[in-house]
């Protein structure tokens, strides 16, 4: 881990990163507030979404609860797994039972969370990953930088060179996107049809029925989750939803807050099995990994409430320049820098709770309303409180305008000895400060001085 | 009106022209003005940079200073955003300068002149923790010769971010860059904002870079006669 601002600094220096970034989330912001100005009772549906995920988080034991016993019902079996390595070992097994070499995958966060395709390969499982973008960042060895379009720092002539040289090897696949794309198609399809297992993540899982559902774009993880014989889907246990009725809510906060689309094209749904129709097998691997600990936090919890819209990331200015690998974690963005501490501990990402401006955009574009700029000034003081030196430079110099401004003798003071930076000590250059920006010059007198001259005179 | 003002470490010490235009402007409109000694700061650096603690003992601090007002007026979005999220028993008597003008005292023309090309940077903590809305610029359009001319994509952080601009220089000066070309592209002579915190860092850019933009608060717009 390089920590955020030293990723930031070289992520900054990739054009065809700012480029691509800076049109799509410019893109998508303006098409977000049409197609969200459309519906009279968004601010209602916010609070709604909100409400709903305050009310499975503070219910979650009887909501997992409860989902366990809807699917077993419906004929699927439920697992339970503390941490990556449990839910890897479960999928493993499941996928080995069946004989299987290869598994093909769902464009699915929290399998990525957990690096579940490296956990597979390591006891002989191959995972292909079939949305294109993620199946792009498979190809190439690299890291998602969106948690919606991994593949967004990538342009159409990487994708052709990289495809030509995996997938369509000695093809010549021409410049147009839909010939480029043909070749994942064509690619994937064949797996469709002969891989016997597939691993999905899940959107919701609702504890009422046991359904659990997928929403996406692309189509291709409908082929995943009704061709192979099994289907196993890896669920962070805040994804439960209590009530059928819940769904309706989100099915509309979701794609307009991601795609800026009044629907998604795909929206699967699927409670158990059935014979003859669909997998005939169903599992659900319920994925804790840190959340219960996030749960813990009274004010960090609402992370868990996240939906993965990514609209606060298309609205984030530090997000837009820095690109999402600079956040070293499968969550980028401001929903990134609060949820990555928290699942991974603090200690693992101490820098993230700063990777914000505080500008509060995120926070405005949430459509279930997380606080995030609360919730990074709180892990910012977990941070100092939990992990830093109280002898560090910064504590120090904090704990000394602490007690400067907690006088008005000692601000006077301090004030008189500011207008040392009058003389040949303001042009210092300020690290960090003076690269791109001059010092303020320090007046002849503070404001208090010419008003009490005032009241003098 | 008594006006109780809660001028700011920063202004206090940095901009104390910022802090005698709202003395200047508030007398103007017939208010007057008190100037509590005893403030000092808000405790918003340390609250925000993750030294809650000091940060609320300053906060608890500001409560007891101007707790016998009745009113308290800031040239600050930043500060006024704090207050009310962190003073509780003060929080509703702290106005920000465009609120206490536009809101509490209803007036929008305030009898300025200022004959200049100018564009507004609307700032995060003006725009999204108190709303302020078209406060700013309802004001500024009153103002007898200013031509105020639109900044693109307005509600985008200029990279401040108090400590922000130190601890992560890059990413702020990344978002500095391309909020400098946009203030440019508008060929105003001044870029304002109700805060001179990310006036401080558009401003050191501008004069840094030789632009001849001026960067200039509000308030002394506003006090221009």
């Amino acid at each position: 881990m390089k920590g955020f601002p030293a990723a930031a600094r070289e992520s900054l220096q990739d054009s065809q990163l700012r480029r691509n970034l800076g049109k799509a989330t410019q893109t998508i912001r303006a098409k977000r507030l049409r197609t969200i100005q459309e519906l009279p009772d968004w601010e209602q549906l916010r609070d709604a979404g909100a409400a709903i995920k305050a009310r499975a988080m503070a219910t979650l034991p009887e909501q997992l609860e409860r989902l366990e016993a809807a699917v077993t019902r419906a004929g699927g079996t439920v697992h339970w797994a503390r941490d990556g390595a449990e839910a890897t070992a479960i999928v493993a097994r499941i996928a080995q039972s069946k004989g299987a070499r290869e598994v093909i995958k769902v464009k699915s966060l929290a399998t990525d969370e957990i690096d579940l395709n490296e956990g597979l390969h390591a006891r002989g499982i191959e995972a292909i990953e079939t949305d294109l973008a993620e199946l792009i960042i498979q190809l190439a060895g690299d890291k998602q930088s969106h948690i919606l379009v991994p593949a967004i720092h990538w342009n159409r002539s990487e994708i052709k060179t990289l495809f030509e040289r995996t997938i369509a090897e000695g093809q010549d696949l021409g410049w147009e996107a839909t010939a480029i794309a043909e070749a994942a198609r064509k690619h994937l399809r064949d797996k469709f049809l002969t891989v016997p297992v597939a691993v999905s993540g899940a959107n919701f899982g609702i504890a009422e029925t046991g359904t659990i559902c997928v929403v996406e774009s692309e189509g291709n993880g409908r082929m995943c989750t009704t061709l192979p014989e099994t289907l196993i889907s890896v669920m962070g246990i805040e994804k439960v939803l209590p009530e059928w009725r819940d769904l309706e809510v989100f099915l509309q906060l979701l794609p307009r807050s991601s795609t800026a689309e009044r629907m998604n094209p795909y929206t699967s749904l699927w409670t158990g099995v059935r014979d003859g129709d669909g997998p005939q097998e169903f599992h659900l691997v319920l994925l804790d990994n840190g959340r219960t600990r996030v749960l813990a936090d009274e004010v960090g919890r609402q992370a868990l409430h996240c939906i993965r819209c990514s609209a606060c990331l298309n609205v984030c200015p530090v997000y837009e320049r820095a690109g999402g690998q600079a956040y070293e974690s499968v969550y980028p963005g401001p929903i990134g820098a609060i949820l990555t501490p928290q699942l991974r501990g603090l200690d693992q990402a101490p820098t993230l709770p700063w990777a914000s401006s505080l500008c509060g955009a995120c926070f405005e574009a949430c459509p279930v309303k997380i606080d995030i700029p609360s919730v990074l000034v709180h892990l910012r003081a977990r941070v100092v409180r939990e992990e830093k030196s109280s002898y560090s430079p910064e504590a120090l110099a904090m704990r000394a305008a602490a007690k400067t401004f907690g006088s008005r003798g000692g601000y006077e003071r301090a004030q008189r000895l500011s207008k040392l930076g009058r003389g040949p000590l303001g042009k210092v250059p300020v690290p960090g400060w003076s690269t791109m920006r001059e010092l303020p010059e320090v007046p002849e007198s503070t404001f208090r001085e010419w008003w009490s001259e005032r009241r003098a005179g | 009106m008594r006006v109780a003002l809660f001028i700011t470490c920063f202004n206090d010490t940095l901009f104390p022209d910022t802090g005698r235009a709202v003395v200047t402007l508030l007398e103007r409109l017939g208010h007057e003005v008190a100037f509590p000694e005893e403030q000092t700061c808000c405790g918003q650096m340390h609250f925000n940079t993750g030294y809650a603690d000091d940060g609320l003992a300053l906060a608890r601090r500001f409560e007891r200073v101007f707790d016998p007002y009745e009113a308290v007026v800031s040239p600050s979005a930043s500060c006024v955003g704090m207050v009310r999220d962190h003073c509780p028993a003060v929080a509703d008597r702290v106005f920000e300068l465009t609120e206490f003008l536009v809101d509490r005292l209803g007036v929008v023309d305030v009898g300025a002149t200022f004959p200049h090309r100018v564009t507004l940077h609307p700032t995060c903590h003006s725009l999204r923790l108190l709303k302020l809305g078209d406060r700013p610029k309802r004001l500024l359009e009153a103002v007898q010769g200013l031509e105020l001319v639109d900044l693109e994509e307005p509600q985008e952080c200029c990279g401040f971010g108090g400590t922000f601009a130190v601890k992560n220089a890059d990413t702020s000066m990344a978002m500095l860059s391309d909020k400098l070309r946009r203030i440019l592209d508008t060929r105003a002579e001044v870029c304002t904002a109700a805060d001179n915190s990310c006036l401080m860092h558009i401003g050191g850019a501008l004069r840094k870079q030789r632009t001849g933009v001026r960067a200039m608060h509000l308030a002394e717009i506003l006090a221009a006669t």
